[in-house]
């Protein structure tokens, strides 16, 4: 036994005769003890009441778990987790309610202001009961109607568990196995739960699915999974976050997103992220260690990511194609802002397997502040993947002298048919563009906001509509002080 | 009085370029400044409109008779100084458009006025893009990206047009023209003059002078104006060059 191991036995025995011990005054609270261990994991299972398999699937992760060491190749740094000082079940709470907008943080309510989130929004985003019913609440009912009649099922996870069990037992893990990578076995042992989304054979989702209009979404917890299926012939899209800050006391969030695309169909996945990135000195901020993947299976099959990412103090993250399905086509639009203290490791992996298959990458870093911001990215095509094409173009903008860009870019090709090709730059918002913005009569951070979005605009201009707008409005509020 | 500066000392990075300069400008009145390539014409532009790294060691800049040497950059523009670039600068990814109505609205915002109806802001974009003759693409494309020299110029002027600034100040607007385009240029000028407003023409050639008919025409030369006169002098100095004007400094 490697010393490691030895170590996570022992560690591993301490915790559950910990657990054993407080399990017992436990039992019938809604959380459970600090701490990971068999135990813990069986208990929540237990709780969610969860069939055998799913059990044994989180046993086997949280046993492959205990054999890896957490990665430290990011460009990133941060004091190390203590995984044994988290609560990892805490049964779904409501919020608690508050009377009135004046009650909520006044920092939080100036946000919503800049955002321009109307404010019955802001009631329900900041958890302020709202008696009259709310366009929302209908909102949601039209919404629920309209995916039954066309059989699309989009849920909560636990709900698929429950209700639709071969589909999740089919493809849970098929995409980002257990064994993937630290934070990915850590989820798949202990994650709460997160949305499934099926679309049948030859529908068209005739509306954008959200996670904000999901029932049941409150509280998913900091180990979320999602798990999205497009049918032959089907095409979704998909919205996950929304641009309002997100407070959370949970630091560490560990999240899987598994995509899967069969013959024909498309799935679309954007996101905006706007996790608390932590105050100016970049204490308390979260740490977003998320494991996206997507699967296109099927033939003429195309997935296409697409993130704003403005938030956390930590972002690790690489959402990625396996283009297995021949003419398959996986594309990564990303824009990363990072101020203050934060630091954001991104980008994203295209696996060529399948014949003609074609992936873009555009990746737009964005610097302010003492912030560090990597684009960490691969291109791989295999030996059998005939006529490969790809196209990356990683672009980074400076504000100020004390940030960090960093490109890194992988290159892997098998197959001497392959065509890849990448573009990198590195710039800096110049004097004279902001002194012509400021001359027609627009403010400093107004400039820098105008300018930051132009820079943006080939990946802004991918995420649907309304999004973009809101975007937009995050990532000149993300840079507010960053200059001068 | 519109402008009025007294006694202008303008130091870049510790050199002394502006050296004691004066000029005042009434409503209604167009002046022309004019002189050889690096006496400090654009630097003069840039002290006025407040750019950062142009220091004001001395003298003082009165508009509409209050000092304006602690304003910013965008509060001097919303304040009604314009600036028509000698060198447009480019933004890529954000359009004219949008561009404009960003600044239109920030000065609204600063006269506590509501934004622009889209409708109304549309309408006036077509009147003034007529003005200048400028095609209808332009304004879809991004700040002066890819544009001819003769466009980003062009431009300038449909800006100053949108923004109806109280006191213009052309930067070699003329320069890189063809006649054609020197005459729209004159023509938007021509077509925004009033007694409510004053311009300020820099040029190198006299022949801008012949569309837009100044008040006062100024001969800088080495931080300082030197000789004023009427339009004539522009005249004059087509005719003789700057050469002349080396000589009383000679020794
Ligand atoms: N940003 C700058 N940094 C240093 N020197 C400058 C800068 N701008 C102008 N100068 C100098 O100031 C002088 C006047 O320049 P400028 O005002 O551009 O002249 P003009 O517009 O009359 O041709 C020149 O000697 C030029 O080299
Ligand atoms: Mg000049």
């Amino acid at each position: 036994m490697s010393d490691k191991k030895k170590e996570n036995t022992a560690l591993e025995e301490v915790t559950s005769g910990e657990y054993k011990y407080g399990f017992v005054t436990n039992i019938d609270s809604d959380q459970a003890p600090k701490g990971l261990s068999e135990d813990i994991i069986r208990y929540i299972s237990e709780k969610k009441d969860e069939p055998d398999w799913l059990l044994e699937f989180r046993l086997k992760a949280y046993r492959h778990w205990l054999t890896m060491d957490e990665p430290s190749w990011a460009h990133i740094s941060h004091p190390p987790i203590n995984f044994q000082n988290i609560i990892y079940y805490s049964a779904p709470k409501q919020k608690k309610k508050l009377n009135s907008l004046d009650e909520v943080d006044p920092e939080l309510l100036q946000t919503f202001d800049k955002l321009g989130i109307s404010l019955e929004e802001q009631k329900h985003l900041a958890g302020v009961a709202v008696d009259a019913v709310i366009d929302s609440v209908s909102v949601k009912t039209t919404f629920q109607e309209t995916l039954k009649k066309h059989d699309i099922i989009f849920c909560s996870f636990s709900e698929a568990v429950k209700n639709h069990p071969d589909l999740v037992k089919k493809y849970l893990g098929s995409v980002v196995p257990y064994t993937d990578n630290y934070f990915a076995a850590l989820n798949s042992a202990v994650f709460s739960d997160g949305s499934f989304c099926y679309i049948p054979k030859g529908v068209r989702c005739p509306i954008e699915l959200s996670t904000y209009f999901r029932i049941n979404a409150a509280n998913t917890g900091q180990f979320e999974r999602t798990l999205i299926i497009a049918d032959d012939e089907s095409y979704v899209s998909y919205l996950e976050g929304c641009t309002a800050p997100m407070r959370d006391e949970n630091q560490l969030h560990a999240a899987i997103v598994e995509l899967i695309a069969h013959d024909n169909a498309e799935i679309k996945y954007s996101t905006v992220q706007n996790w608390y990135p932590g105050d100016k000195e970049g204490k308390g901020g979260i740490y977003n260690f998320v494991t996206k993947r997507g699967l296109c299976k099927g033939h003429h099959s195309k997935i296409s990511w697409t993130q704003v990412e403005t938030g956390s103090a930590i972002t690790w993250k690489y959402p990625s194609c396996i283009l297995r399905g021949d003419y398959s086509v996986g594309e990564f639009y990303s824009v990363a802002v990072t101020n203050n203290y934060q630091q954001a490791d991104t980008g994203t992996k295209m696996l060529h397997i399948g014949k003609n298959t074609t992936s873009t990458i555009i990746s737009k870093g964005i610097s302010a502040g003492r912030s560090n911001n990597s684009y960490r990215g691969l291109v791989r095509v295999a030996k059998n993947a005939k006529n490969a094409r790809n196209f990356s173009q990683c672009d980074s903008l400076l504000l100020g002298d004390k940030c960090g860009a960093h490109t890194f870019p992988y290159i892997k090709t098998g197959n001497p048919t392959a065509i890849v090709e990448h573009e990198a730059t590195t710039s800096k918002i110049s004097d004279d563009q902001l002194f012509y913005c400021q001359q027609r009569g627009i403010d400093m951070e107004k400039s820098i906001g105008l300018i930051v979005n132009g820079y943006a605009k080939e990946v802004l201009n991918k995420l649907p509509m309304e999004f973009a707008v809101e975007a937009q409005k995050l990532l000149a509020i993300t840079l507010e002080g960053s200059v001068g | 009085m519109l402008l009025n500066i007294k006694d202008l000392h303008v130091s870049i990075d510790g050199k002394e370029i502006i050296k004691g300069l004066n000029l005042s400008i009434n409503k209604g009145e167009i002046h022309a400044i004019m002189g050889p390539n690096g006496t400090g014409k654009s630097t003069l532009a840039a002290a006025i409109t407040g750019r950062e790294g142009y220091e004001i060691t001395k003298g003082e800049i009165l508009y509409n008779g209050k000092s304006i040497l602690d304003w910013t950059p965008d509060q001097r523009a919303n304040e009604g100084v314009f600036l028509s670039f000698q060198y447009p600068i480019e933004i890529p990814g954000v359009s004219m458009t949008n561009f404009m109505r960003t600044a239109m609205n920030a000065k609204r915002e600063y006269k506590n006025l509501p934004p622009m109806q889209a409708g109304e802001f549309l309408k006036k974009m077509e009147e003034k893009k007529k003005l200048v003759d400028i095609n209808a693409k332009m304004t879809n494309r991004s700040v002066n990206e890819g544009f001819s020299g003769g466009e980003k110029k062009k431009n300038e002027i449909f800006q100053m047009a949108m923004l109806e600034p109280e006191l213009a100040i052309l930067d070699e607007t003329d320069s890189g023209l063809d006649i054609d385009a020197l005459k729209v240029v004159a023509n938007g000028v021509n077509q925004l003059k009033s007694e409510d407003n004053g311009f300020l023409v820099i040029t190198h050639y006299q022949r801008l002078l012949d569309y837009i008919i100044p008040d006062f025409v100024h001969v800088m030369f080495e931080g300082r104006i030197v000789k004023s006169g009427g339009k004539g002098l522009a005249l004059e100095l087509e005719e003789k060059g700057y050469e002349w004007l080396k000589e009383p400094y000679a020794g």
